[in-house]
């Protein structure tokens, strides 16, 4: 009877107690940015403005893409730390295979068709590094730090060769032809915003409601028990690598027409941002937990941060960083609670 | 330790002359066309005087080029050194144990915090580099409009640019410059800050970009937010795509530059080397002067074969 009485009384209480206070943990980060956004407008009128925020939203693409392949990485327990020499060798061979095509090894092609080869090229080089990424890590047993910690290496070297040291720059017809790709707005979003939500959205998909997506969070929770529970852990971990690359692609392809060209600088530390877009808002860097949405508030927070450092100048510019990490810091540090 | 001052015949000090070059490595177009510029002096000069040997070694951090120094003294042998330091303060020490062991030492560009430890100084001219484009802009503006500028990176040699750029303005009360930012040297950074630029000044009338390759970026932004205010974007450093279009007349934003060419390079190698071979010494400094680059004189600052 009294067991009986204070579960009927008490327990709905308790339990929507329980479940608003993870739901305002589970906001914080949300929150974060609401006030960041609110700090914005009063520093500067212009903030709030609708070019102002779709420019955010546009640059946060890259990133917020890269970052939502990231994310399957970092929750099966791994790391790319390759992604933005990756980016930058991917725009260029793209743009040096375009070129070639457009300089007569392309026949007779429509430049169209050209830029339809090229992209194809980028979705398919990240495909294969990917691949190749996986495999080394779980055929070749080697930490994924190290294999990966090589390839950046590797990618941004190979970059500088192809473009002499210089810049690698787009054929000027197949440019302007490429150009609304960044530049066009459809329904008042540019492009790379809805691509953006296209890719968080079908990543959150594939992680919360398909077999492969539980099988990353497995691997990353206990990855002897995944083999355990015949999770084909080697398969899974190299197709996170692979979508992470074909994430990479795909941002390249949103990259190239915006300045239509590559250079060595391009992509640089662009991992760093990424990896700090999955894990400011939640996903743990030791693997098995994360949200696609947490990895899209963290790649907007992270240009929110550095939109209001440029729009304001009450701080010295030389701090600009400093105001970044503790503004980073200070999300993580509202996010504890969470394991 | 003055072994190179005896004086000797041309053909014999060739045969001893071992020159030792240590650069930055091509991370970005500038120091592309250092090193571009590095091998050009090698190639030419290994050509003119048989017997001499030049060793171009690229390092991307400081220690990595301090390892160089050692192993260009030790297994090179080398007795003469030009180099570009990564770092002033921290390739001081390094360089001056190089020297101390009877290498004739020429700096290039960033200089070393102690002179001592260096027999020549070669460099670009940081302050005209500033100085010319804040002339040009004042006077193409008639003294009166609104300037944005995009730094390079927190650097002293980005602070006596803007420095000497700040100077030539406060003697135009009615040019008001709205902010200065960093874009690193970089398009993607340059990108972002101008448009935050656009959306935050309502009028501007010219960019100081401080950088060719930024001024890409500026010129993208730009072009995207559709603005008709901005009449001019000057950049910096003479890249060959900024240098083409001042010589074609083609690009309305782009009418003037200012060089600073890595060039450097090739004149530090060859004074050097043409020197030591003589048995001279270099002056203790030696600027090579930036100079505004227009339609004019384009043509000279134009080297189509180099990446920068």
């Amino acid at each position: 009877m009294q067991p009986a009485r204070t579960d009927t009384t008490v327990s709905p209480l308790a339990t929507a107690v329980a479940r608003f206070g993870a739901r305002i943990k589970g906001l914080g980060p949300v929150l974060g940015l609401l006030s960041l956004c609110i700090a914005g407008t009063l520093l500067n009128g212009d903030f709030a403005t609708l070019d102002n925020l779709m420019n955010v939203l546009t640059r946060t693409a890259f990133i917020g893409i890269i970052a939502v392949g990231m994310t399957f990485v970092i929750i099966s327990g791994g790391i790319d730390l390759s992604v933005g020499s990756m980016a930058a060798l991917i725009a260029g061979c793209m743009i040096y295979f375009m070129n070639a095509l457009a300089q007569g090894a392309g026949g007779n092609l429509a430049p169209i068709t050209m830029l339809v080869l090229g992209i194809a090229m980028a979705l398919i080089l990240g495909a294969g590094f990917g691949l190749m990424h996986g495999l080394l890590i779980s055929k070749g047993n080697i930490e994924p730090f190290i294999v990966t910690l090589g390839t950046l290496g590797i990618f941004r070297a190979v970059l500088t060769y192809l473009a002499d040291g210089g810049a690698l720059t787009l054929d000027a017809t197949l440019s302007e032809l490429y150009s609304p790709v960044y530049y066009t707005s459809v329904l008042g979003a540019p492009i790379p915003i809805w691509i953006f939500l296209f890719v968080a959205a079908a990543g959150a998909v594939i992680l919360n409601r398909t077999t492969f997506g539980r099988h990353v969070q497995a691997i990353g929770s206990n990855e002897q028990v995944a083999r355990y529970a015949a999770i084909n852990v080697d398969r899974v971990k190299i197709a996170t690598y692979m979508l992470l690359g074909v994430c990479v692609g795909i941002a390249t392809v949103l990259y190239v027409p915006r300045l239509g060209s590559a250079t060595p600088t391009t992509g640089l530390l662009w991992e760093l941002e990424a990896i700090a877009a999955v894990v400011v808002v939640g996903t743990a860097l030791k693997g098995g937990e994360g949200r696609i949405v947490g990895t899209v508030i963290g790649a907007i927070l992270l240009s929110v941060i550095s939109n209001i450092l440029n729009l304001t100048s009450i701080i010295s510019v030389y701090l600009n960083a400093a105001v970044q990490g503790v503004v980073i810091i200070a999300v993580a540090f509202l996010q504890r609670g969470r394991k | 330790m003055q072994a190179w001052a005896l004086p000797s015949a041309q053909a014999q000090a060739a045969e001893k002359l071992v020159v030792g070059v240590a650069i930055p490595t091509a991370t970005h177009s500038f120091t592309s066309g250092i090193v571009w510029w590095a091998n050009q002096a090698k190639a030419e000069l290994e050509k003119a005087h048989p017997g001499l040997k030049i060793i171009v070694k690229t390092a991307a951090t400081a220690p990595e080029q301090a390892n160089q120094l050692q192993d260009m003294l030790t297994v090179n042998k080398i007795n003469t050194l030009v180099i570009f330091p990564i770092e002033s303060a921290s390739l001081t020490q390094p360089v001056a144990q190089v020297k101390n062991k009877g290498v004739y030492v020429t700096v290039v560009d960033r200089g070393l915090t102690n002179t001592q430890s260096q027999d020549a100084y070669i460099a670009g001219d940081n302050t005209a580099f500033g100085k010319l484009p804040a002339e040009y802009l004042a006077k193409s503006l008639n003294g009166k409009g609104n300037i944005v500028v995009l730094r390079g990176m927190p650097t002293t040699l980005d602070n006596e640019r803007y420095d000497a750029f700040s100077a030539v303005m406060k003697g135009h009360p009615e040019i008001k410059v709205l902010d200065a930012k960093y874009g690193n040297w970089n398009r993607d950074d340059a990108f972002k800050v101008m448009q935050d630029y656009l959306t935050r000044f309502k009028q501007i009338d010219a960019v100081w970009a401080a950088d060719d390759d930024m001024a890409i970026g500026v010129q993208k932004a730009i072009a995207q937010a559709k603005r008709t205010d901005i009449k001019q974007v000057f950049g910096g450093a003479g890249a060959k795509g900024a240098v083409k279009k001042i010589m074609d007349g083609s690009d309305p934003l782009i009418v003037a530059d200012v060089s600073y060419s890595p060039k450097f390079m090739y004149d530090a190698i060859k004074l050097t080397t043409e020197a030591r071979l003589k048995g001279d010494k270099l002056p203790a400094n030696t600027i090579i002067p930036s100079v505004l680059i227009t339609r004019e004189n384009a043509k000279q600052f134009y080297f189509p074969n180099s990446p920068f």
